[in-house]
């Protein structure tokens, strides 16, 4: 069992010090009134510098990383993430910049974040970005707030209800609740696709838009989008695009040209931004120009060849963050789209969705796969052929997976296809490796019918056994206390 | 699936006991079988007003969420306390766990309600 | 440069083992007239050694703050990172996962997570945490959010105009949802007028909010109107800097419900701005409305101590529409660096920061008395404050051709803050320089 760092360590092992201040220590009792000043000392850790490298380091080795193998979380996009951007991201010309200095000491910086702006305009086909936001749901909340102020705008007072297809991600209905937006789910036709005549039946002027992500989450492009747009756009509400999964289309399409007036990206998906274990992401705003007065302050503009921020902004919706975004991801991505060009954000495209389809083909003998046709950059299988006679669940192959080195694909989700597995390979993976996988997801399928005991008591291998997460969430332990 | 022929029912999975105008309020086997693992329940409030269809508490479990919505209009006049430390009473005996009693003062709202039968029959199509 | 490992004849290969020909085939479910027609118009590709001279270039046309001793603060703060952080923070198992949502391999972020929220706990005083926020001002719109959504119907936010003015900005775009009223009260000699707070409390206040230290670097009084907000079935929450922590009343002893902050001075580099990390944590009546991912500890099925992402019935992927907030991805990274450099520095190690902070603001104080100048305000501080000054941007102008990065421009006054980074002749050659001392 690994002991918690408050476990380890004695009073007095910590040796961490500051240089002389070559001045006389004042007693904080004496120049702060008693009443600011603290009681209970806080009780961190008191650990050497060496145990504490050790600590580290030994959760590192209980952690599993895109680095460590392949991780085909599906919806999560896991490509690898170059390591030149992790070396220009630390650079202290750009990670040791206050985010109040002056912009003409900082004009390397802002060059980068307008042109950055700019980058994703011509990617997405929308006419400005923000790159305030700091993850996708984040970025979903401006996109919903700027449709929000456009109808207000207007005087569209009316304008209350948000569409969500049924498939969409759980970040949609919240986001729209979160900015006052009553939820209307569209349901998917059987082809897993937004079904039109649902859609008509329960547009009007309510509606201030519908939130969709192209390719959907089952992985299927959208194939009637010019036909949904129109749609919207006729009962005057806005078409909002969720670029969760721009892996999909990026380089090949853009949601500009289909018909979307707001876009969000995830750099830290579709740009290759690591994940760090649950972020930091970003998750930067594109809107066609009938939006642009409603993005947030400040946006960078260049003026006479320098580069400042603009704060002049009367109808903006304000902040959603304080300065200016997730600078430092956005650094990676940047370095990331520089280092591959048009063409080579068109060649990960083309590849992840040749690898998707790869991996379709291969499986689809092994696997039930409910919407068996050209997929995008992810698709769907589930434990169908699996659950007789022994009631293997999806759950049971994914945590067999991982005795196999995987880390398990994306499970229960969409909602939509009963006992969902969603698998997304991404680009950057090869041949050989999704071979291996294959091999894997190939021999647990004939476990499942001959020693069904290895899926349904697995993981195996790996430090711990599944948890009762009942037990978690019914008396909940959230931190340590001292014993 | 238990489904007990004196209580009355919600196509959103409630039962109500009647007595009189006090109604005990509950989750039927079927929402508990459905749920899994129940982890916590959101009480109303004593005193509380609820209107029928309208939520009154929120039952979680691990990976499911579920509104429970009043069967009948009313002010509650008790709450099960007991669930608030031992949430898992609604999977061991949803019947003999209710979840709040309400004060019912549109008696003519219960023939809004389905009986055990009609319940059953009803759950048998969703399957 | 490409990271696509598949050669074309490998491609090929899967392709036509599809029955398919070419890569255009792969789109055939979009329309042609979407299709671009010709490619991306972005610049040509960079190989790997062209890219990082590029890089450096643009990095080399920026002043770093390792180049210029920074006194700017108002919301991020030059701070020490000990070695070790940087280093460990770039074991790729751990920046390269993603959320934990397997717990058998993801045991290491989630017991990092557990001993961060656990840390951030012990600072605030408080019994939960989540695992992180996007930042200060989000974490404590997020806060302002809960109340109004547990407060039956309340919806009036009572804040000063002391907190930090991109805070206030914040909660003004949250409040579009309709479901927030925010009342800004304007302050008095740089600290909330507390008794005119108090005055605007009723049945429909769902919080009154304070900042501490506030934006200007004033200590505020919370005390009464603590006591006012709860006499009146409110939240009272406060928004702080966590080293100050150290020797300051955490937000627990002040009868706070919900303590939120920027964490950025805990290990995060300054990074114009970002990423950094905002905590969020409250007393555990509230554990269950919490916004955002939260570990807990439970046991495997051999009865072994392990850690899983828990009360996930509040968040989005479950509750969808009726979640109290939208987040998915929080600042994991920067959380990991925060209980890094907390283990690191320890709890020694940081009352010594917190301390030289306060130790080199007074030192700064009579300095500034020295050469002539004059405090904004005279109140409390901790380790910011205002100084008077007729003309600021030039007063930066001349700093900075002097080789020093000055302070957050306020109307008629430089707001100035002194970390531990900051050595006494750093303080010396500032005040010379603003008194006059040193020529153009």
């Amino acid at each position: 069992m690994s002991k918690l760092i408050f476990e380890k360590g004695v009073k007095g092992s910590n040796s961490f010090s500051l240089p002389e201040a070559g001045l006389a220590q004042p007693d904080i009792n004496q120049t702060l009134p008693p009443i600011f000043l603290r009681h209970q000392a806080p009780d961190l850790p008191q650990i050497s510098e060496v145990e504490a490298v050790r600590h580290y380091t030994e959760l590192s080795q209980r952690a599993y990383g895109v680095d460590n193998g392949f991780y085909p979380l599906g919806s999560c996009t896991m490509k690898y993430s170059p390591k030149i951007n992790e070396w220009a991201a630390r650079i202290p010309g750009l990670a040791a910049l206050h985010p109040y200095q002056a912009p003409e000491t900082i004009q390397g910086a802002l060059q980068l974040y307008y042109e950055m702006q700019e980058i994703l305009a011509e990617i997405t086909g929308m006419d400005g970005f923000t790159l305030q936001p700091a993850a996708g749901a984040h970025g979903e909340m401006v996109g919903v707030m700027i449709i929000k102020a456009y109808h207000l705008n207007n005087g569209d007072k009316a304008r209350t209800k948000m569409m969500v297809p049924d498939s969409a991600h759980g970040t949609n209905p919240a986001t729209a609740n979160m900015i006052g937006f009553d939820v209307i789910e569209v349901k998917s036709n059987p082809r897993g696709l937004v079904d039109l005549d649902d859609l008509k039946s329960k547009m009007n002027e309510e509606v201030a838009g519908l939130m969709l992500t192209n390719p959907n989450t089952l992985g299927l492009f959208e194939e009637e989008i010019e036909d949904i747009a129109a749609i919207v756009h006729e009962a005057g509400g806005l078409l909002y695009y969720d670029g969760a999964n721009l892996n999909g289309v990026v380089g090949v399409a853009r949601p500009g040209d289909m018909g979307f007036d707001l876009v969000h990206v995830n750099l830290h998906k579709t740009f290759s931004t690591p994940h760090g274990g649950g972020g930091p992401g970003s998750g930067p705003v594109g809107v066609k120009a009938h939006l642009l007065p409603f993005l947030p302050i400040p946006l960078v503009v260049k003026k006479e060849e320098q580069y400042t921020f603009d704060y002049d902004r009367p109808l903006s919706i304000g902040k959603a963050k304080n300065f200016y975004g997730n600078f430092g991801v956005i650094v990676k991505a940047y370095a990331y789209i520089k280092a591959l060009g048009g063409e080579g954000l068109k060649d990960a495209c083309q590849n992840a969705v040749l690898n998707a389809n790869y991996m379709r083909h291969q499986l689809r003998e092994d696997y039930n796969i409910p919407l068996d046709r050209l997929c995008k950059h992810e698709f769907i299988i589930n434990s169908k052929k699996q659950a007789d006679p022994h009631g293997i669940s999806t759950m049971d192959i994914a945590k067999r997976l991982i005795d196999y080195g995987y880390h398990p694909p994306t499970v229960y989700f969409p909602l939509i296809i009963s006992e969902a597995m969603m698998i997304e390979p991404t680009e950057t993976e090869s041949k050989e490796r999704m071979d291996d996988f294959i091999a894997a997801m190939k021999s647990i399928a004939k476990e499942a019918k001959e020693t069904p005991e290895l899926l349904l008591g697995a993981p195996h291998n790996a430090v711990i056994r599944r948890v009762d997460e009942v037990k978690a969430a019914r008396k909940p332990v959230v931190k340590w206390e001292a014993p | 699936m238990n489904v007990p022929k004196k209580l009355l029912y919600t196509k959103e999975h409630e039962w109500i006991k009647v007595n009189g105008d006090r109604g005990h309020v509950g989750i039927t086997d079927y929402a508990q079988h459905h749920l899994g693992d129940i982890v916590f329940v959101e009480l109303p409030e004593l005193d509380e007003e609820v209107a029928q269809g309208e939520s009154m508490g929120v039952i979680e479990s691990v990976k499911a969420v579920a509104t429970l919505f009043s069967p009948v209009s009313g002010r509650i006049l008790e709450v099960n306390e007991e669930l608030e430390e031992a949430p898992e009473l609604l999977n061991e005996d949803p019947y003999g766990n209710w979840i709040a009693i309400v004060e019912i003062t549109e008696q003519s709202e219960l023939d809004d309600l389905i009986s055990a039968d009609e319940y059953k029959s009803y759950c048998e199509t969703l399957e | 440069m490409k990271y696509t490992p598949n050669p074309p004849w490998v491609a090929q290969d899967m392709l036509n083992s599809m029955g398919l020909n070419s890569l255009d085939d792969l789109f055939d479910d979009i329309k042609d007239d979407l299709k671009l027609k010709k490619g991306l118009n972005l610049p040509p590709a960079m190989g790997e050694m062209e890219l990082r001279r590029y890089m450096k270039d643009l990095a080399a046309r920026n002043i770093s703050t390792e180049e210029y001793p920074c006194f700017l603060g108002a919301g991020a703060y030059d701070r020490y990172i000990p070695a070790a952080v940087e280093q460990l923070l770039l074991r790729s198992e751990f920046y390269t996962a993603y959320t934990p949502y397997q717990p058998e391999i993801s045991q290491g972020i989630l017991q990092s997570i557990f001993e961060y929220q656990t840390m951030i706990c012990k600072l605030t005083g408080m019994d939960v945490s989540n695992a992180s926020m996007y930042d200060g001002g989000s974490a404590l719109a997020e806060a302002c959010n809960l109340a109004c959504n547990s407060g039956k119907g309340r919806r009036k936010i009572i804040i000063p105009d002391t907190v930090h003015p991109e805070y206030l900005k914040i909660l003004q775009a949250y409040s579009l949802s309709g479901r927030m009223e925010v009342l800004v009260v304007p302050g008095r000699e740089g600290a909330a007028d507390i008794d005119a707070m108090i005055a605007e409390i009723d049945d429909q206040t769902a919080a009154a909010v304070i900042q501490q230290p506030n934006f200007f670097g004033v200590l505020e009084n919370g005390e009464r109107l603590e006591r006012a907000v709860h006499a009146n079935k409110g939240l009272f929450i406060m928004a702080v800097e966590p080293v100050s922590l150290a020797v300051l009343k955490s937000p627990g002893e002040w009868g706070a419900d919900i303590a939120v902050g920027e964490g950025q001075p805990l290990g995060c580099s300054l990074s114009l701005g970002g990423p950094y990390l905002g905590f969020f944590a409250a007393r555990r009546e509230l554990m269950r409305k919490l916004p955002g991912r939260i570990v807990g500890e439970t046991t495997d099925l051999d009865g072994k101590r392990s850690y899983v992402l828990t009360l996930q019935a509040r968040e989005q992927h479950i509750r969808r529409e009726k979640a109290g907030s939208n987040i998915c991805s929080n600042e994991a990274l920067c959380a990991l660096a925060a209980g890094m450099y907390l283990a690191f520095v320890g709890e020694e190690g940081l009352k010594e920061i917190a301390l030289r902070s306060h130790q080199l603001a007074l030192y700064a104080e009579e300095q500034a008395k020295s050469a002539g100048l004059e405090l904004k305000y005279q109140q409390p501080y901790f380790m910011e404050f205002a100084v008077k000054m007729s003309d600021p941007a030039a007063a930066n102008r001349k700093l900075l051709a002097n080789g020093i990065i000055g302070g957050y421009q306020l109307e008629d006054a430089l707001l100035l803050a002194f970390t531990e980074k900051r050595s006494r002749d750093e303080i010396d050659r500032l005040f010379a320089v603003l008194g006059g001392k040193v020529d153009e």
